[in-house]
């Protein structure tokens, strides 16, 4: 199945996320140390604060105001005030482009 | 009949209720869960600034506690002189003010790369505020998202008009320590406010009355150690240090936001940066540079001297301790006769255009 292309890997530095949004959705794209890739919803779960502000960590997401923390490879909360999990999606890197399985 | 009692019986103007009408008023506004001001900065440099260490924190935490114990063997050790007494001073402000910073800072996560160690110090710090680890946390996410916002932020330390006998009374915590043991032992019977049961998920709530079964024990015990040795001296040591320490935090941590705008999207307009020397700003962690951790509150303690460079010129001229209160006091005064008074915060030449809100007038 075709993934939406969505934006350049040299776009994300490494060790880092940025904001993303498409079709009324917006998403955020993390890109570790080792280049990998991950996808997921760009606000929190706890109330209206984008993730691409925040510190990636490993593969811990910290966002701004609140310092709750995200996983990204699977979206588990894991530092309060977040409970609930984040909603992650497919991404690959194909030909320098990261490309992400999100719902149209 | 004039009420003798008046001055002390809490009627602010508004409603600062969570479920109240001003609720409601600030959801239509807009004016909760916004998007709020952020000075542009370069996001390599914030990054930079967000880093973890546990080095800085490990080491303020060393000398914090040390500096506890000390103080606290020399009041044991000089009970019954006068001697005791210039102990019984420093260690009640490292207790009853600097827990408040490590409370603070340990909540966002920020002091310790380690989280552990943040959760650790949040626990300990909460205990020294008798204050509910649990509530408190989601009291002060809130405080966060909505900072100021009258009817969602429940941590308005001055509301209008301001409250100036119960602040001096506080200053030796005359009504807040006895107002956190009671709200403790509430917890502890499992009964919690609207307001709280408002910012609190209630799946948290069950949390929230073992923690405060805890720390009533503990407190209880002190009590009643106290009685069977007939000596102040354990309460002095725990759980007072809150009532007789908590002066400086007053002094140092009020200006945060008083006399400022309500009811904003922007933290130059309702939070206040202030300079202090050195020795001050290690017992307060740095809060001082309230606006910074407000815009960015990722960015750990030790880092704040950093960021403020880095923004200043976005920022309101931040002045120091003694031109703060000359600027402080009488506009407080002011507000007890008329509560829509506020000091309107001027920004820089060039500075990004502030975001006053819909209802910027209150």
């Amino acid at each position: 199945m075709p993934l939406t292309p969505a934006t350049a890997l040299d776009d994300v530095d490494g060790d880092d996320v940025i904001r993303w949004d498409h079709g009324g959705r917006t998403s955020a794209i993390y890109r570790t140390k080792g280049d990998a890739v991950f996808a997921a919803d760009g606000l929190c779960t706890h109330e209206h604060v984008h993730l691409a502000d925040g510190l990636l960590q490993g593969h811990l997401i910290e966002y701004p105001k609140h310092n709750g923390r995200f996983d990204i490879r699977h979206g588990a909360p894991k530092r309060a005030p977040d409970r609930v999990a984040l909603k992650t999606y497919p991404a690959r890197v194909v030909a320098g482009r990261i490309e992400i399985d999100v719902p149209e | 009949m004039i009420d003798i009692l008046a001055p002390l019986k809490f009627k602010p103007t508004r409603n600062y209720s969570l479920t109240g009408p001003e609720r409601q008023r600030a959801l239509d506004d807009g004016l909760a869960n916004a998007e709020w001001y952020q000075t542009p900065i370069d996001r390599k440099v914030l990054k930079e600034l967000m880093k973890r260490k546990d080095g800085p924190a490990l080491r303020d935490t060393a000398i914090w506690l040390g500096l506890l114990v000390a103080t606290g063997a020399g009041g044991v050790y000089f009970w019954g002189t006068w001697w005791a007494l210039p102990f019984f001073v420093v260690y009640g402000v490292l207790y009853g003010t600097s827990s408040d910073s490590r409370w603070h800072e340990s909540l966002h996560g920020t002091p310790f790369r380690t989280d552990w160690m943040n959760n650790w110090l949040y626990n300990l710090a909460s205990f020294m505020q008798i204050w509910n680890p649990v509530i408190w946390r989601w009291s002060h996410m809130r405080h966060h998202t909505d900072t100021t916002v009258v009817g969602r932020d429940p941590e308005i330390g001055t509301m209008r008009p301001p409250q100036m006998i119960l602040m001096a009374l506080n200053l030796i915590g005359l009504t807040s320590v006895p107002r956190n043991l009671m709200t403790l032992s509430r917890h502890a019977l499992g009964r919690f406010t609207p307001d709280e049961r408002d910012f609190t998920p209630a799946a948290e709530l069950p949390k929230a009355a073992n923690v405060a079964r805890i720390h009533m024990a503990i407190h209880l015990t002190v009590w009643l150690s106290c009685l069977y040795w007939w000596t102040l001296l354990p309460a002095l040591l725990i759980g007072l240090p809150r009532a007789y320490g908590v002066w400086f935090l007053l002094f140092i941590g009020l200006p945060q936001h008083a006399g400022l705008a309500e009811d904003v999207l922007d933290h130059r307009l309702n939070s206040r940066t202030i300079l202090l020397p050195a020795p001050v700003r290690f017992l307060y962690w740095n809060m001082n540079y309230h606006v910074e951790h407000h815009m960015f509150p990722m960015v750990p303690y030790h880092a704040l001297p950093r960021l403020h460079a880095a923004i200043r010129h976005d920022c309101p001229r931040a002045k120091g301790w003694w031109e703060t209160w000359v600027q402080l006091l009488p506009v407080m005064i002011r507000q007890v006769r008329d509560h829509k008074y506020y000091i309107h915060q001027q920004l820089p030449p060039g500075a990004g255009a502030p975001k006053s809100g819909p209802r910027a007038l209150h």
